[in-house]
C-alpha cells in the first residue's frame, strides 16, 4: 500500500517530529501520540524511527502500539466505521453486525480498505444502548444497524460518491 | 557471602542476603512451581502467578519469586490457600493450550507437565472451558520452530534475547487473549533480527520453541 516515496516521506516527517522530544524511554507513548496526530496512523517506518530514536528494541514499540486501542497501524479511511460491542449491543447481535461490515468491506477490524474509503474498528458502548446494535459512522451513532442496514449505509455512500463524480464532470 | 537462616517446609536452610524465596527453596531441593522467573533477573516480572507460598505473619499467600528472604522467616509451600491459587493459574494456562503431549517434541521435559503433576492437576483438566488460539506455527528459522499455541507467555525467551545477548528480536505484542510472543510487525522469526543463537529455545519451558 505504501510505496518507496511515501516511505521516505514518512521517515523524514517522523524525524522532524522526534526533534521535539528527549530520548527518554518514558517518552514512548507521548512520542507515538504526536506522530499519529501528524500522520493519522503509525506506519512501520515511523515505528522504526521511534525505536531508533529511543534506542529500544523495535518490538517494544510495536508491543505498545498493538496494546493500546488509541494507536492505529493502518491509515484512516475517508469514512470511519465503529461497531459497538458494548454489553447491550453485544446482546443485540453486535458481532453479527461486525461480521457484516467485515464481509462487505473485505477487511478485518483495525484495517482500512485498499481504496482508503473506509476503516473499520470496534468500540465499547457509546452511551446510546437503546439504539442497539449501534454502529458509529463518521462519528455519528446509527441505531439498529443489522446486516441489511449495513448494506443501506454503504449504498448511500455509493450514491453520494456517484453524485460527487457527476458534479465534478 | 552473608547469609540468613530461614525455614521452608520445616527445613532449616541458609540463603544469601537479598535472595528471593523461590531460589532459596530450589537450591535446597524444595520445589515451587514457577515459569516466568529467571535467577539473573533482579526485577522479576512475576507474571505467571504460579510460585505462591505462605509465610508466617502474612495474611495472604505471596509470590516466592518476588519475596526476599529474611532471618527467621517461616515459609510453607504446601498451604491450601497458596496451592489453590497455583492450581487455578496452571488450569487457566492449560485451558488455552493444545496439550498434545503425544506428538510434542518437548514431552517429558516440559515444565507444564512437571507443574501439573506437582500440583496434582490433570493435564486434560476440564475446570475451565477450553479456548484455543489457533495461531499459525512459525518454522521460518533455520534452527527452530515456534508454535505460539503452546506458549504460556512466561517471557523467558524475551528476557534471554535482550539481557544476555542484547538483541531484542523478540517481545510481547497485542492485548488480552491475543497477546503473544512475536517480532516487530509480527514478521516470521527467520526474517527478524534473530541471529539463531538458540538461547531462547533452551530457555523455553514448554514446547513453544523447539529445535528442528
Ligand atoms: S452497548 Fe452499544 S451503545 Fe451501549
Ligand atoms: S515465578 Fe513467580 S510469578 Fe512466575
Amino acid at each position: 500500500m505504501t510505496n518507496t516515496k511515501e516511505k521516505t516521506k514518512i521517515t523524514e516527517q517522523t524525524r522532524r517530529l522526534l526533534n521535539r522530544f528527549s530520548r527518554k524511554r518514558g517518552n514512548l507513548i507521548p512520542t507515538l501520540q504526536k506522530v499519529q496526530e501528524e500522520l493519522g496512523y503509525l506506519p512501520r517506518e515511523a515505528m522504526l524511527e521511534v525505536a531508533r530514536f529511543l534506542d529500544i528494541p523495535e518490538i517494544d514499540v510495536y508491543g505498545v502500539v498493538t496494546f493500546y486501542n488509541q494507536f492505529r497501524l493502518n491509515p484512516p479511511g475517508k469514512h470511519s466505521i465503529r461497531v459497538c460491542l458494548g454489553t447491550a449491543c453485544h446482546m443485540k447481535g453486535g458481532y453479527i453486525t461486525l461480521d457484516a461490515w467485515k464481509r462487505r468491506l473485505s477487511i478485518d477490524r483495525g484495517q482500512t480498505t485498499a481504496d482508503r474509503e473506509f476503516d473499520l474498528d470496534t468500540v465499547a458502548c457509546v452511551g446510546c444502548c437503546v439504539m442497539a446494535p449501534v454502529t458509529v459512522v463518521d462519528d455519528k451513532p446509527a441505531g439498529q444497524v443489522e446486516p441489511t442496514k449495513v448494506d443501506g449505509i454503504l449504498l448511500s455512500f455509493e450514491r453520494e460518491r456517484e453524485k460527487r463524480g457527476k458534479e465534478k464532470r | 557471602m552473608k547469609t540468613v537462616s530461614l525455614t521452608i517446609d520445616g527445613k532449616e536452610i541458609k540463603a544469601p542476603v537479598g535472595e528471593k524465596v523461590l531460589w532459596a527453596a530450589l537450591d535446597n531441593d524444595i520445589y515451587i512451581p514457577h515459569l516466568c522467573a529467571r535467577h539473573d533477573n533482579s526485577a522479576p516480572d512475576a507474571s505467571c502467578r504460579l510460585c505462591w507460598v505462605e509465610i508466617e505473619g502474612k495474611s495472604r499467600p505471596v509470590t516466592a519469586c518476588t519475596e526476599t528472604v529474611e532471618a527467621g522467616m517461616v515459609v510453607n509451600t504446601k498451604g491450601q490457600a497458596a496451592l489453590r491459587l497455583a492450581r487455578t493459574a496452571i488450569e487457566l494456562l492449560l485451558a488455552s493450550n493444545e496439550v498434545d503431549c503425544a506428538s510434542c517434541a518437548k514431552s517429558g521435559a516440559c515444565e507444564l507437565q512437571k507443574i501439573a503433576a506437582h500440583l496434582k492437576v490433570k493435564l486434560k483438566t476440564r475446570r475451565f472451558k477450553k479456548i484455543l488460539r489457533h495461531l499459525p506455527v512459525d518454522s521460518s528459522s533455520p534452527l527452530f520452530t515456534y508454535d505460539p499455541n503452546k506458549c504460556v507467555l512466561c517471557g523467558q525467551c524475551i528476557q534471554v534475547c535482550r539481557q544476555r545477548l542484547g538483541i531484542g528480536a523478540l517481545g510481547f505484542a497485542h492485548r488480552g487473549f491475543n497477546r503473544r510472543m512475536t517480532t516487530f510487525g509480527d514478521q516470521p522469526i527467520g526474517q527478524s533480527e534473530c541471529q539463531n543463537c538458540g538461547d531462547c529455545v533452551a530457555a523455553c519451558p514448554t514446547g513453544a520453541l523447539c529445535f528442528k
